[in-house]
């Protein structure tokens, strides 16, 4: 985007080669203070990453165990355990805030060309509350682990002798941080976006993020409320959910998905922000279809709110309910396929650069694909009671949650590396990384379509023996999968102690970010940015 | 139990063993192959330019179309309309599976941690081995002592959540004489994998022959020959061994005459008083060290039952 870097002091250049937001302040006591957006965004990133290799650990140990049809390497109480831990960590711990909260934090201030997000503070504070509801979430693990799903169906979870209530509690505290940030994030963008940058110029991950928050206000706390309410009634026997006290077990489940499907979206939409960036930027193309992608992104968050009930359709709830929701649930596809459509059609006369993160945003193009013509199977009625609760699920949400926000949140993570650390990675590892990542991917998940399909139920320990080719073709998957995920370890973190100065701009982006120092200065821009052009004026000048 | 393997009866599906089932097949295959066309017009597309326009040298000019409405409106209507011909179709399937016909055999389903039982219209009560009549509407009436479990038979398409507390229904009409594969499909715990059960399909007339001579069972039998048969039937052994192992709770070898210490600090022998109130009460005194995991079998077990149980739990030494 070209700005007239408004220069009030131009002397910014012979200083900013050395001071930065990393090292403008030192020691530990100023990073746990500080109220600075990138630092806070960093800190969530470190968090974010633990949390997905101890989710990962908890994968790759499961898949070991469905090695074989009976007992592997772990009793069934440890498997029931760990693919418990292994969800709740991905969602709560690293799926919801990865890209919001990390890479969110990081660019959307200097995006906008502010100084940092309307309440700093706050910002810090969301940080530490997603910390302390991370550790009263993994205290499980010392206190008797969880067994429950992370989804924590009553009866079972009001009835279970596992630590129910410390993850729950857990769970509640991360949401207040969730809803904080999403508040943030909505008046920055209200309040302070630089001269000239209006709505309709702002990069489209900035209308995810929008979007997102709006989820993130909306829907938290109906999980809060409700993970409120099992808790009182595990602890006091208050009779709400459990049948066995008065209460009613589907209700819980109609709460529980009030707020978790609108957070499926919480967990997409940023991914699909950062696909429709990195595309424009690596293919140097603008952005086709600006205002469908950025509404669609709205629709899908509104729409998604009355769509809960497709979890449900054989559980209990009235016939006619199921054929309402299978009806609403259909609608959310046509968003999503004309967000597809548009980021291909960003590919038609480009110049399309194979670069790490245009390879990732090319496997999320193939795996989205897949993961979004999935779920109209299971939108359908009929089939739906064949495929509900088996590996055909399971296949199908990994495909849209890592093969979507996963594979974005990658892509996103090597496009703004080198400005969040001012280092350059391999692009040779960076490109074998992602050729493992999606053939590990593919090969791990696409026989559990097949899986689930023929009949085998998920969240089994044991299975019928027929299953075993699949189940051990899966598991090399996960062997593959993880290699790429160590190489994609090694590269980045190579690059901090070998990888070459970043340049301002390596990518040929013109949105604001690429205005700023790589890595930046404390408060982004010296001066304030006045945005002339929006952020995808490839090919001549603007119209 | 022995369970025979899902029969496979395409690449991605079992082999459809009931009357309703191929009208879910129907509706999976218009949406598999609609799934499949859009994926290679997406992916083809995305190969054509990925290798059509790859960077050639920096600095390229790129198209500057930016929008196009005509395109936005044709691949916004048209999948909506694709969307409808879905819903309508998943529909037609899930219609004709909601309401059992007024001639079925209707059989009440309990799901407990972690065994089916199944109770016939005339008062016979089984475990884990449901006998249906072929060609004929069989309607389950679900329920749950404990958690939510789910009823789910690949091979008929269909799948039902039990709910403790409340009933639902399922129903269909095996249309081949052979054992059909059943799994919990709702996770509840320790055993939920190793929930499985079958349905047995017999033609009419050897159904009805089935169930005349399964009401009187015990015939011919000693209490010791029928405790054992129980001891199976009744699902005791998945959760307690004959041979000392420990699996959920305690081994049922040498029991009788022990002295057991219960939770709690107190103590009891193991007699005949004992075992009837914990096949009743199983949470009433429970053996140290192990979980209060045992559902109830009042309502289940007869006392001609519960008679034959304790004979043969004398006799395992």
């Amino acid at each position: 985007m070209s700005v007239s870097a408004v220069a009030d002091e131009a002397t910014a250049d012979s200083e900013s080669g050395r001071t930065n937001y990393l090292n403008a302040e030192r020691g530990i006591w100023s990073w746990l203070t500080t109220v600075d957006h990138k630092r806070i965004g960093l800190m969530y990133l470190v968090s974010v990453l633990v949390a997905f290799m101890l989710g990962g650990a908890f994968a790759l140990a499961l898949r070991l165990e469905l090695l074989t049809p009976k007992k592997t390497i772990m009793s069934a109480d440890a498997y029931n355990q760990a693919f418990t831990l292994h969800g709740a960590i991905m969602v709560f711990l690293f799926i919801i805030p990865s890209i919001p909260a990390a890479l969110g934090n990081f660019v959307l201030p200097i995006m906008l060309g502010a100084k940092d997000v309307a309440f700093p503070k706050l910002n810090l504070m969301s940080l530490y509350l997603y910390w302390i509801g991370a550790i009263f979430a993994l205290s499980s693990v010392l206190t008797g682990g969880l067994d429950t799903g992370w989804t924590f169906y009553v009866p079972y979870s009001s009835t279970t002798n596992t630590a129910v209530i410390s993850v729950t509690f857990g769970a509640f505290i991360m949401g207040f941080s969730s809803i904080l940030t999403g508040l943030n994030f909505i008046v920055t963008m209200h309040k302070l976006r630089a001269p000239g940058m209006s709505w309709y110029r702002m990069p489209l991950f900035l209308w995810s993020i929008y979007a997102t928050s709006i989820i993130q206000i909306l829907a938290t706390p109906i999980l809060a409320i409700t993970l409120l309410l099992l808790i009182m009634e595990r602890a006091f026997h208050i009779g709400i959910f459990d049948p066995a006290l008065g209460g009613d077990p589907v209700l819980y489940q109609h709460f529980f998905w009030f707020y978790s499907h609108p957070a499926v979206y919480i967990m997409i939409l940023p991914g699909m922000g950062i696909i429709s960036d990195v595309i424009a930027v690596h293919a140097q193309r603008r952005i086709f279809g600006y205002k469908a992608i950025a509404f669609s992104s709205v629709a899908i968050a509104l729409v998604g709110f009355i769509v809960w009930g497709h979890h449900m359709f054989v559980a209990g709830q009235s016939e006619m309910a199921a054929v309402i929701f299978s009806g609403l649930t259909f609608l959310v596809a046509v968003p999503s396929g004309i967000k597809v459509f548009n980021w291909v059609g960003t590919l038609y006369k480009g110049s399309i650069s194979f670069s790490t993160p245009m390879l990732f945003v090319l496997s999320f193009l193939f795996l989205f694909s897949i993961g979004g013509l999935t779920g109209l199977f299971l939108g359908m009625l009929s089939v739906d009671m064949h495929l509900h609760d088996t590996y055909f699920v399971v296949a199908h949400f990994h495909y849209v949650m890592m093969g979507g926000t996963v594979t974005a949140f990658i892509g996103g993570l090597h496009h703004w590396w080198p400005k969040i650390t001012g280092k350059m990675y391999s692009e040779k590892l960076g490109r074998l990384s992602c050729a493992l990542y999606f053939i590990g991917f593919n090969v791990t998940f696409f026989s559990q379509f097949v899986m689930g399909s023929r009949g085998m139920p998920r969240r089994y320990y044991n299975y019928l023996d027929q299953f075993q080719p699949l189940h051990a073709f899966s598991t090399v998957g996960s062997w593959v999968l993880g290699l790429g995920f160590l190489v994609m370890l090694y590269n980045l973190l190579d690059s901090l102690k070998n990888g070459a100065k970043a340049p301002k701009n390596p990518w040929g982006g013109l949105s604001l970010e690429w205005e700023a120092e790589s890595p930046p200065v404390t408060e982004n821009f010296v001066g304030r940015p006045i945005v002339k052009n929006g952020p995808y004026d490839y090919g001549g000048a603007s119209s | 139990m022995s369970i025979d393997p899902i029969d496979i009866g395409s690449f991605w599906l079992p082999k459809a063993s009931s009357t309703t089932a191929h009208q879910v097949d129907w509706a999976f295959d218009v949406v598999l192959w609609m799934a499949v066309v859009f994926f290679v017009g997406i992916v083809g597309a995305i190969a054509l330019f990925a290798s059509q326009y790859r960077r050639r040298r920096k600095g390229e000019k790129t198209s500057t179309v930016d929008h196009n409405t005509t395109l936005e409106i044709v691949w916004t209507v048209i999948p909506l309309l694709l969307l409808g011909v879905l819903f309508l179709s998943g529909l037609r399937g899930y219609a004709n599976v909601l309401v059992a016909p007024a001639e079925s055999l209707e059989i009440k389903v309990t799901g407990a941690k972690w065994f089916w039982t199944f109770t016939y219209p005339n008062g016979y009560v089984v475990q884990n081995e449901l006998v249906v009549p072929k060609d004929r509407p069989v309607k389950l009436l679900l329920s749950s002592q404990d958690v939510v479990h789910s009823f789910f038979v690949p091979e008929f398409r269909i799948k039902q959540d039990a709910v403790p507390g409340q009933y639902t229904t399922m129903w269909f009409n095996a249309t081949e004489a052979k054992e059909i594969v059943v799994e919990c499909a709702e996770y509840c715990g320790t055993s939920h994998s190793d929930m499985l059960a079958k349905i047995i399909v017999k033609p009419e007339a050897e159904f009805k022959d089935w169930l005349d001579s399964a009401a009187n069972e015990s015939a011919g039998k000693s209490p010791v020959e029928y405790g054992q048969i129980l001891f199976t039937k009744k699902n005791c052994f998945t959760c307690h061994s004959t041979t000392g192992v420990r699996i959920v709770g305690p081994s049922v070898k040498g029991m009788f005459g022990r002295k057991e210490d219960l939770e709690g600090g107190a103590a009891v022998t193991v007699d005949e008083n004992y075992i009837r109130e914990s096949l009743l009460e199983p949470n009433a005194k429970v053996v140290k060290g192990y979980p209060a995991a045992m559902p109830t079998y009042k309502g289940t077990l007869k006392d001609k039952e519960i008679d034959a149980l304790i004979a043969y739990l004398k006799s395992v030494k």
